[in-house]
């Protein structure tokens, strides 16, 4: 069973979908609560993120760290544009892989679903340029394994 | 096909992202060129190391040498696509795990009337 979806859409949008067990009041503090969020955000096995700042207000603050504590780390910075507990989240954000991203605008939608949740991840970017960079860039950790991959294709 | 061919073409930001906008269609030099700021003889090279590498084929129209990805580049650019979803998988994996040990929310207004 596959419960995730990623879709290119039209030239600038990525957008992701997921269902959870939990209702969308779980799922959205999940989303905004530092403490959660460090639990989670983490990537491939073996990062951790030591710095969570996550200000759920309109304007407040986001600001992610990730180690792998043997050297390699990057970090996010945004901000919360919109808030609607527990239903919708709007907020900007870029990498900083060290150098700066173009800004992502994304809204993240909460909607009941049975006992649970359908999450829906709507990312804009500026240009198709722009969204290119940022899928080739979000597939660069799993590079290495990509290849072991390709190799049985080829 | 040469597989360190492949790894080569596909280890730079650069090819990875003209893949991704062949991904969208056929694209001459000068097409290729614009969005990336590049010089066409810059666009040329990376493009000659993706047709060594068989992720990119062109043909000839007039004088125009559209280039297309090749199967392999349209495979390449399935796992990236696949690769992603992975690494968003393995973070929901534990999402699920961190929901399932929260404390049961104080009100039921998240459920489904």
């Amino acid at each position: 069973m596959s419960k995730l979806t990623v879709k290119t859409e039209g030239d600038t949008h990525v957008v992701v979908t997921r269902r959870f067990a939990a209702p969308p009041e779980a799922v959205y503090r999940a989303h905004t609560d530092p403490k959660l969020l460090q639990k989670w955000l983490l990537g491939p096995e073996g990062w951790s993120m030591p710095v969570c700042i996550s200000e759920a207000k309109p304007g407040g603050k986001i600001r992610y760290e990730w180690t792998n504590r043997k050297g390699g780390g990057f970090h996010l910075t945004g901000e919360y544009v919109e808030l609607e507990p527990y239903s919708r989240i709007v907020h900007v954000e870029r990498m900083f892989l060290p150098d700066r991203t173009p800004d992502n605008h994304v809204e993240t939608r909460f909607d009941a679903d049975g006992t649970g949740t359908l999450m829906t991840v709507r990312m804009t970017l500026s240009d198709a340029k722009t969204r290119a960079a940022m899928l080739s860039t979000g597939m660069e950790k799993g590079m290495e394994a990509s290849y072991v991959r390709l190799e049985g294709m080829l | 096909m040469n597989l360190d061919m492949t790894f080569a073409a596909l280890a730079d930001p650069t090819r990875r992202a003209i893949l991704a906008r062949l991904a969208k269609g056929e694209a001459t030099v000068m097409e290729l060129a614009a969005p990336f700021k590049m010089t066409q003889p810059a666009i040329s090279q990376h493009l000659k190391a993706l047709e060594d590498a068989g992720l990119v084929v062109s043909r000839v129209d007039g004088t125009r040498r559209p280039r297309r990805l090749a199967k392999a580049g349209i495979e390449a650019m399935d796992q990236w696509l696949e690769m992603l979803r992975k690494a968003l998988e393995k973070n929901y994996n534990r999402l699920d795990k961190v929901l399932a040990n929260m404390e049961a929310p104080t009100t039921r207004t998240g459920e489904k009337r």
